[in-house]
């Protein structure tokens, strides 16, 4: 693996290594070993042109406790600021020879478009509305803790589909591993062309409540949408499509509830959700970190080294 | 007195229903004589054109120069190298220029600075409103007076349909079509590409086709209301193009032109984000491409135009979401239209008929697009067996934004004749 753009390019075997490395991290973690030496010596880069705090803190995490050099870059203190174009500040931060830079970006495609100017990896760590494929390895994880097998699985997203970057990286992996993935919000956030991503459409929370085996639910993005174009109020919102304490009753028995976080209390998810027994929310964090981990040491070459270390 | 005899090509002129090997004469500006086998002895200058097309010079009724204003994109001399060398004789650019071609004053710049050039005839297009904002009706009849041909917000589209009523009507006084750029803008506010199965994978913003369905139905119903002409640019959406076919069967004054990257690309060429796909209307879908096709061939696109869209390198190496609309036309205006003759869409008659006699017909011009004694001498001598690669080099334009960059394309020019005057020699 060169670089880690869309789920689009990643194979079933390769997810299955990636996550399998990830269990192995997580294990020694939770162990108490926090230090591995088998990036010493790579320089990676988190060029965070949106806010973030999991991701970054947790690609941030992943780069340190491999021993890279972890640099951190946010466009509010960057030149950006003074008008340097996406290009040019990458190129220049390529000259640095990094190994990886891992980018967040607002523009969709915004990894495809320096990719042919720079020698580094690169690890997409959310470009636009497009994809989002590390939270989508880790919640992957998080499914195959919790059920093991996904062929047949049924994942219902749930939310603004049309304007999520870890729906669509959710769609396209979990496919990949036989998963059935459905859809659910107001309409005007599902995307005109389901079929396009292979998905179906449900139009009732009864239909979500009875055939989840797990349910992703998405953050309403306030600061991507003007709300009020595409539903009236937060209000109503939350009260047809937002996860309650009725609505986890109406859920099988063995679901389990995902959210990429950040969430928004009272609007998708109340307290009662987040801890509820079905919630894995906070492992999804704790895998974020293992999975990040083995994304940095895979596209590093540096597996085996790691393996060693883990193994000893 | 300057004389050229051209001997031996396959003459094609739509406006005489002619196609066969002929011989050209022209002296000073003027075409004297189209017959066969002119003898040698009645020219001085004579060119050998055995093996080659020739054609009435292309008019290219739908580009943007960039200037005044925009210069480092294009400017009227780079414009004018770029048109020649795409066999194209006259252009008529838009007036999204800064300042805008929205009163005589800037039409005389343009028609000032195309003379000086002289390199081909530029038709300066006037905006329909003032400042393209669409509230109040420019100047229109100083600009006629001035030189316009046209008039167009190209670009912007007026909101307010009483004013756009009132313009129509107001146009008609002055005998000149209007261009519509026709869209509902505030229904694909924000899009940055086709709304469909590709733009749902890639999570951009789309622009419905909806939207130019809209527009299309609007600028066509206020020409209805106000019998006058429109020709509507840039029709990439099936839909759009069924609305002119029953809107020209009802007899309402429209005529439409089609692009050729609208007719040979889909929105699948968006994939991978090059910036050089981006344009408005956007990249359609293959039913999209075959409906552009059928139009053609049906007639229910007049004509063929670029919407020659200079970006310089700075503005399109950005995201694809943060750069702007529009490519280059002129280079690949000749070898893309042939593949509409190579796949059987049309005559090879009928596409010099779209390139040359039709615009001609659109904006009034008597003078040009036919090769009938007596007609000014624009000519274009194409191959259109020459394979090429589409280099950086072979671009006169300032800008090289043209997904069809470093392709091989079938059909070249030649020669290129302006006023009687080689103004571009590749022979």
């Amino acid at each position: 693996m060169e670089h880690l753009i869309s789920c689009e390019n990643v194979t079933k075997e390769e997810t299955e290594e990636i996550i399998n490395l990830a269990f192995k991290i997580r294990e020694t973690i939770r162990e108490g070993k926090k230090k591995f030496k088998a990036l010493r010596g790579k320089c990676i880069i988190n060029l965070f042109f949106e806010a973030s705090t999991r991701t970054r803190t947790s690609f941030e995490k992943a780069g340190k406790f491999l021993s890279a050099d972890v640099i951190n870059i946010s466009a509010s203190a960057s030149s950006v600021k003074k008008g340097e174009t996406l290009i040019d500040t990458v190129k220049n931060l390529d000259m640095m020879h990094p190994d990886i830079i891992v980018l967040r970006h607002a523009c969709e495609g915004a990894c495809n478009t320096i990719i042919p100017h720079i020698d580094a990896s690169i690890v997409n760590a959310g470009d636009g509305c497009h994809e989002h494929p590390s939270q989508a390895l880790l919640d992957t994880m998080t499914i195959v803790e919790n059920r093991e097998n996904l062929e047949g699985l049924n994942v219902v997203i749930a939310g603004d589909i049309v304007h999520s970057r870890v729906a669509r990286s959710n769609i396209i992996l979990l496919k990949k591993l036989g998963a059935n993935i459905f859809i659910f919000g107001p309409s005007t956030m599902m995307p005109r062309y389901p079929e396009a991503l292979g998905v179906k459409v449900l139009s009732s929370f009864e239909e979500v409540a009875k055939i989840a085996d797990v349910l992703i639910l998405l953050r309403i993005q306030l600061e991507r949408l003007n709300a009020k174009k595409v539903f009236p109020s937060l209000r109503e919102y939350a009260t047809f499509f937002g996860l309650n304490k009725n609505r986890l009753k109406m859920l099988k028995k063995d679901a389990i509830i995902m959210h990429p976080g950040p969430v928004n209390r009272g609007i998708e998810i109340n307290n009662d959700v987040i801890t509820s027994p079905k919630s894995v929310i906070f492992n999804q964090v704790e895998n974020g970190l293992a999975v990040r981990m083995a994304i940095l040491t895979t596209i590093c070459g540096k597996k085996n080294k790691l393996l060693e270390e883990l193994n000893a | 007195m300057n004389n050229l005899l051209i001997r031996g090509a396959l003459v094609i002129d739509p406006s005489q229903n002619i196609e066969k090997r002929m011989d050209i004469l022209i002296e000073n500006d003027k075409i004297v004589k189209l017959e066969k086998n002119i003898p040698s002895a009645e020219s001085t200058f004579i060119i050998d054109a055995e093996g080659l097309v020739l054609t009435p010079g292309f008019i290219d009724i739908h580009t943007h120069l960039r200037d005044p204003g925009y210069e480092w994109k294009e400017d009227i001399e780079s414009g004018s190298l770029c048109a020649i060398a795409g066999g194209i004789t006259s252009v008529c650019c838009m007036a999204n220029t800064d300042p805008i071609n929205d009163n005589a004053t800037v039409t005389r710049y343009i028609i000032e600075k195309a003379k000086q050039v002289n390199l081909c005839d530029i038709f300066p297009v006037g905006a329909l409103t003032k400042g393209l904002k669409g509230e109040e009706i420019a100047e229109i009849g100083q600009m006629v007076k001035a030189g316009i041909v046209a008039v167009s917000d190209d670009g912007e589209v007026p909101r307010d349909s009483k004013l756009l009523r009132n313009a129509f009507d107001y146009v008609k006084s002055f005998g000149i079509p209007i261009l519509c750029h026709s869209e509902d803008k505030t229904l694909s506010t924000g899009g940055q590409m086709n709304e469909g199965y590709l733009s749902t994978l890639l999570g951009i913003s789309g622009i419905p086709p909806e939207a130019e369905e809209i527009g299309t139905i609007r600028d066509i119903m206020i020409a209805k209301l106000t019998n006058a002409h429109i020709h509507i640019c840039h029709v990439s959406a099936e839909g759009a193009l069924k609305i002119i076919e029953k809107a020209k069967k009802e007899g309402v004054k429209v005529t439409c032109e089609i692009t050729p990257h609208h007719f040979t690309l889909t929105e699948n060429n968006v994939k991978t984000f090059d910036t050089n796909t981006k344009m408005s209307p956007p990249l359609r879908t293959a039913k999209d491409v075959e409906a552009c096709k059928e139009a053609i061939a049906k007639d229910i696109a007049d004509i063929i135009a670029t919407d020659h869209a200079p970006h310089s390198k700075d503005e399109k190496m950005v995201e694809f979401s943060n750069a702007p609309y529009g490519i280059i036309g002129f280079p690949t205006l000749l070898p893309l239209s042939l593949t509409l003759v190579e796949e059987g869409i049309l005559t090879l008659s009928k596409l010099v008929e779209k390139l040359s006699f039709k615009p001609a017909q659109i904006i009034n011009r008597k003078d040009i697009g036919s090769l009938k004694p007596g007609q000014r001498a624009n000519i274009t001598i194409f191959d259109p067996e020459e394979e090429f690669i589409l280099t950086e080099e072979m671009i006169s334009s300032r800008s090289k934004n043209t997904p069809f960059l470093n392709q091989k394309l079938k059909g070249r020019v030649k020669l290129t004749v302006r006023n009687g005057r080689i103004v571009y020699n590749n022979l």
